[in-house]
């Protein structure tokens, strides 16, 4: 397995070398911190803290993709559900539709899976930076709420249309172009288990720019919705032994208290216009440095 | 026009007397009692495979915490917790790996369960579109289980 070419490069050799001979008490405390710090971006932005743990675990630290899937998964399903427990409590979540299209999230998860298996590494990676800029535009784009209480055959049907608090007040709200917003999920599942991500950005843009759906509801049902979708891929990966004790633990664990600790900050301040430039261009950075990692074979 | 501006709902004044609509509370009662125990389901399940987790890691670094990994190169998960007899086995005799994987488990069943008690819930609703909506997603999962031996 080690016949990779040697790194000519000396500080590529020297980190290497230091990544290398780093006992499994160092590699944790290091990951324990680096993954704290990915839960606090990911929860302050909103995209999630397996943007920033996968290229932590790869560029950084030198883990193989899978296993750095595998560990991001594992914190993607503990964030999801964490906070999922909170919202669903205030009633806002919209659960029938969020079980509606949970099946094609799993759908989706089951086969981005099944796929990542047979492609290559290299081009896991130079997806995986693709959808990262993707987010990121995402996240910084100005954001204009389109609530419809108009009420479709199918929303009636399917029972999707709901009332969400604004105010003390109970606001109704329709569902529009359901079977865009479902094609839409199975593509966000695709993602999502192909790169071990929780895809809320693919998701909040079927549910807020296809079936208009408000902001606060879109929010928490596609949160109540990762879960679902990480542990129908996250099956898979554990059965097939991408899922490392050694580096889920740290991982977890570190997403986790960051998510809490980003949520509790959320609480007091908003998301600052200036937080989210710095995190789009630490995260453009991120994605420049899997695309060309992965285009040059470096993963 | 003081009675009217009195009992109008729009004007903002009155906003804050206006109690929502009973009829509402009373349909979504339910609903209400199944989003009450799906949060539960989600905080026991992930507090405690966290504390597994952490005990598992704890053990782990107690035990190892000097050798020096190897996470670079894919070689699956170390062959002792491969399989389920495996993690039970390395449960019982205090490996920390085996608790760290016993708590992921359970950390990646919690959604699940959280979708298999929807389905009851939808149930005892008696909505049926949903229940069978909810059954569909089980079986996915169910698949995916089951494909992940394939290959």
């Amino acid at each position: 397995m080690i016949d990779k070419p040697q790194k000519v490069i000396v500080t590529f050799a020297a980190l290497n070398s230091t990544v290398l001979s780093m006992s499994v008490i160092v590699f944790t405390v290091i990951l324990l911190f680096g993954s704290y710090f990915a839960g606090l971006l990911g929860s302050l932005t909103g995209l999630g803290g397996g943007f920033v743990i996968i290229p932590l675990l790869t560029l950084v630290l030198h883990v193989d993709i899978h296993y750095a899937i595998g560990a991001s998964l594992v914190s993607v399903i503990a964030t999801s559900s964490g906070s999922a427990a909170a919202y669903v409590k205030e009633g806002i979540t919209n659960i029938r539709l969020g079980m509606f299209l949970e099946i094609a999230t799993t759908a989706g998860a089951f086969t981005g899976a099944i796929i990542a298996i047979y492609i290559s590494t290299q081009f896991i990676a130079v997806l995986f930076g693709a959808i990262l800029i993707f987010s990121a535009i995402m996240s910084l784009r100005e954001k204009v709420e389109q609530i419809t209480i108009q009420k479709t055959y199918l929303s009636q049907k399917l029972k999707l249309n709901g009332t969400y608090p604004v105010n003390d007040e109970l606001v109704e709200y329709g569902v529009s172009n359901i079977a865009g917003g479902f094609f839409m999920m199975i593509f966000a599942g695709v993602i999502s288990g192909l790169l071990g991500v929780g895809s809320g950005a693919l998701k909040v843009v079927a549910m807020d720019g296809l079936m208009r759906i408000p902001f606060k509801v879109s929010t928490t049902t596609s949160n109540f919705m990762i879960g679902v979708t990480a542990a129908a891929s996250a099956v898979v990966y554990f059965q097939r032994g991408y899922i490392h004790p050694g580096l889920a633990m740290p991982v977890v664990i570190g997403v986790l208290l960051g998510a809490i600790s980003g949520s509790k900050i959320l609480v007091h301040t908003k998301s600052s216009a200036w937080l989210r430039w710095v995190f789009a261009v630490v995260v453009t950075f991120l994605a420049v440095q899997m695309i060309y990692n992965g285009i040059t074979g470096k993963i | 026009m003081a009675l009217q501006e009195k009992y109008n709902p729009h004007n903002p004044a009155n906003r804050e007397q206006k109690s929502p609509a009973p009829s509402r509370k009373l349909k979504s009662f339910k609903d209400g009692d199944m989003q009450v125990i799906i949060g539960w389901i989600l905080r026991i399940g992930v507090v405690t495979s966290m504390v597994i987790v952490f005990i598992g890691g704890v053990l782990f670094i107690f035990r190892h915490g000097h050798s020096i990994p190897d996470y670079r190169h894919f070689n699956g998960v170390p062959d002792f917790i491969r399989t389920p007899g495996g993690i039970i086995n390395g449960i019982l005799t205090f490996k920390g790996q085996a608790i760290i994987q016993a708590g992921i488990v359970l950390l990646i069943a919690t959604p699940i369960i959280r979708v298999a008690f929807s389905a009851i819930g939808f149930l005892i609703e008696k909505d049926y579109l949903y229940t069978a909506i909810t059954l569909v997603v089980l079986l996915i999962i169910v698949a995916s289980m089951l494909g992940g031996h394939i290959g």
